[in-house]
């Protein structure tokens, strides 16, 4: 064996395993967390965590049924400002927009994307809790709402952009008009992808806690109505962890557990619906 | 003819476009009977700078077969898609010039009510991401509002005037892309066909399938021929040799020449479509 082979060999085998090495860890790290959390807070998950509220600390027993209810209100307040304004945004980039504008949009959509969670935080406190005096569901859900709006826009916009020109062109060929072979066509024809980036993005920001500290701020009990501060699953598991108390760390891990299955299921469910192939494009 | 003194690469051919036009007129006192449904006069068409079309004109007439063949990049195919105004989808197009649709000029015309007299089928089959029936539906429905019993009778009366009907009567609900390519690119037809355009394009409709695929479409067109004008481009001269009553032949952006078929193939009036359509280059 010449000189130069030993050299390429051993080199071929050096990268191998530095990648699978980094592969290892990226991988390990991930199981790491998802085996801590599934051991602390599966064991001390029980029926009771899904249907009673919180309870003082030293009583034991107790649940988060409030935060569960919290984060679904939310999480339905965020999609609805979150949902219109990012898929129509990506609709009008993807079908519609001029070359500048166009940019500008989805430059300062990467730019939103890229601001941290506690200044969207600020942002609603500045815009809704100093005006109304008071924290507030309604506030916590349009934060979270704003949060979803630039990936809810890219990611329809590339969905939509994926689909092939032909079929456009086909649409406008039989007297289409432009919109109704969008509305026709197009979308239909990118709604798989469209809605999963959609759960995704929802997945996402159901994990969110800094813009709900001082929006929907929490709560022991039952949030008396939307425009009243309600707990949540993040904001639980970061007041619950912080304190000093057995009992409330291991609430705390099953709200994390729980959230992480809730994460999961929509994942799960979002890459189904991408992989259904019914009438789907080459 | 003059054309002796005009040799295939002189570097004039774009600034004497004056033998062009006199060609394209000639041809309107061809003895036929038959009326012109599509005349174009002196078009000029750009995309951005650069000249793709140079001072075409020629007649299309009623109830005939009118090829247009040429090397890659001729303009073929940019002239056929300015007759039904596709190439508005495309960004920095323009077009100076006349095209009258009986007598009328088409710019003058509400878009999608030109594209469903003047239809068009594509080089590659582009079959919606929807049921067979949804297919051929589509143009009814975006213009019309047809349906019920109406629309399945006009779905099977284009399926049959297509030649389709009885490969697919039994499956109309599946994927149109559960068809091979030869029956999808049917599809197409029957789906243009659908809206009882006057006129209808057919960009290279083959040159995506097999011989016998191509025979079926052929022999199709040969059909059609009575109750529609039909204007192919092709790349494939024997194609049009077998099928079309007319051919033109472009290149460089110029129509060369325009005649019967059996003159332009056994006794062009010019060297340049000589030495096409007898392969000595192309």
């Amino acid at each position: 064996m010449s000189l130069r082979l030993i050299f390429r060999k051993t080199t071929n085998y050096l990268m191998l395993s530095l990648t699978g090495v980094c592969a290892l860890v990226a991988v390990g790290i991930l199981f790491f967390i998802l085996g801590y959390l599934l051991w602390h807070g599966g064991t001390s998950l029980n029926w009771d965590f899904f249907t009673k509220l919180p309870v003082p600390v030293g009583e034991p027993g107790g649940g988060m049924a409030n935060a569960l209810v919290g984060t679904a209100k939310l999480l339905l307040i965020a999609s609805l400002v979150g949902v219109p304004v990012g898929f129509l945004g990506g609709v009008y980039l993807a079908e519609y927009g001029g070359s500048t504008f166009s940019f500008l949009v989805r430059y300062m959509a990467d730019l939103l994307n890229g601001v941290p969670s506690i200044v969207i935080g600020i942002f609603a406190y500045t815009v809704i809790i100093l005006t109304q005096h008071h924290f507030s569901t309604l506030a916590g859900g349009i934060a979270l709402g704003v949060m979803m709006i630039p990936i809810a826009v890219r990611s329809t916009e590339e969905f939509l952009k994926a689909v092939p020109n032909s079929l456009r062109e086909a649409a406008v060929a039989l007297g289409a008009s432009k919109s109704r072979a969008v509305v026709t066509v197009v979308i239909p024809a990118a709604l798989n992808g469209i809605i999963t980036g959609i759960m995704l993005d929802l997945a996402r920001v159901a994990g969110e806690t800094a813009p709900l500290i001082f929006t929907a701020f929490g709560n022991q009990f039952w949030s008396p109505g939307w425009n009243q501060p309600t707990a949540s699953l993040p904001v639980m598991i970061y007041s619950y962890a912080l304190s000093p108390y057995d009992d409330w760390h291991r609430q705390a891990w099953s709200a994390g557990f729980v959230l992480l299955s809730l994460v999961l299921v929509v994942n799960v469910f979002s890459r189904m619906i991408l992989a259904r192939k019914r009438h789907v494009a080459r | 003819m003059d054309n002796s003194a005009k040799p295939f690469n002189n570097p004039n051919l774009n600034e004497s476009p004056e033998l062009v036009v006199t060609q394209g007129r000639e041809f309107v006192k061809l003895p036929d009977g038959a009326q012109p449904k599509l005349k174009a006069s002196n078009l000029n068409f750009y995309y951005g700078g650069f000249q793709a079309l140079h001072d075409i004109s020629l007649d299309i007439h009623e109830n005939r077969v009118t090829a247009f063949i040429g090397p890659s990049g001729c303009g073929k195919s940019t002239f056929l898609r300015t007759l039904n105004r596709m190439h508005e989808m495309v960004r920095h197009t323009r077009v100076e010039g006349e095209i009258l649709l009986d007598g009328a000029d088409i710019f003058g015309f509400e878009v999608s009510g030109l594209r469903r007299r003047v239809g068009m089928v594509f080089q590659k089959s582009n079959p919606f991401p929807k049921s067979i029936f949804d297919n051929v539906a589509y143009g009814l429905r975006v213009n019309d509002g047809v349906r019920g019993a109406a629309l399945k009778d006009a779905v099977e009366s284009s399926l049959r005037r297509a030649a389709l009907w009885d490969e697919v009567k039994d499956k109309l609900n599946e994927s149109a892309y559960s068809l091979s390519g030869g029956q999808q690119q049917r599809l197409c037809i029957a789906r243009a066909l659908a809206v009882s355009p006057e006129v209808l394009l057919l960009d290279e409709p083959c040159s995506a399938l097999d011989p016998i695929a191509t025979a079926k479409i052929e022999d199709l067109i040969f059909q059609l021929k009575d109750s529609c004008t039909i204007v192919i481009v092709t790349h494939n001269m024997q194609q049009a040799a077998r099928v079309a009553d007319y051919t033109g032949f472009f290149l460089l952006g110029h129509l060369i020449e325009f005649d019967k078929t059996t003159t332009i193939f056994k006794n062009p009036a010019r060297k340049e479509t000589e030495d096409y359509v007898t392969g000595r280059f192309g």
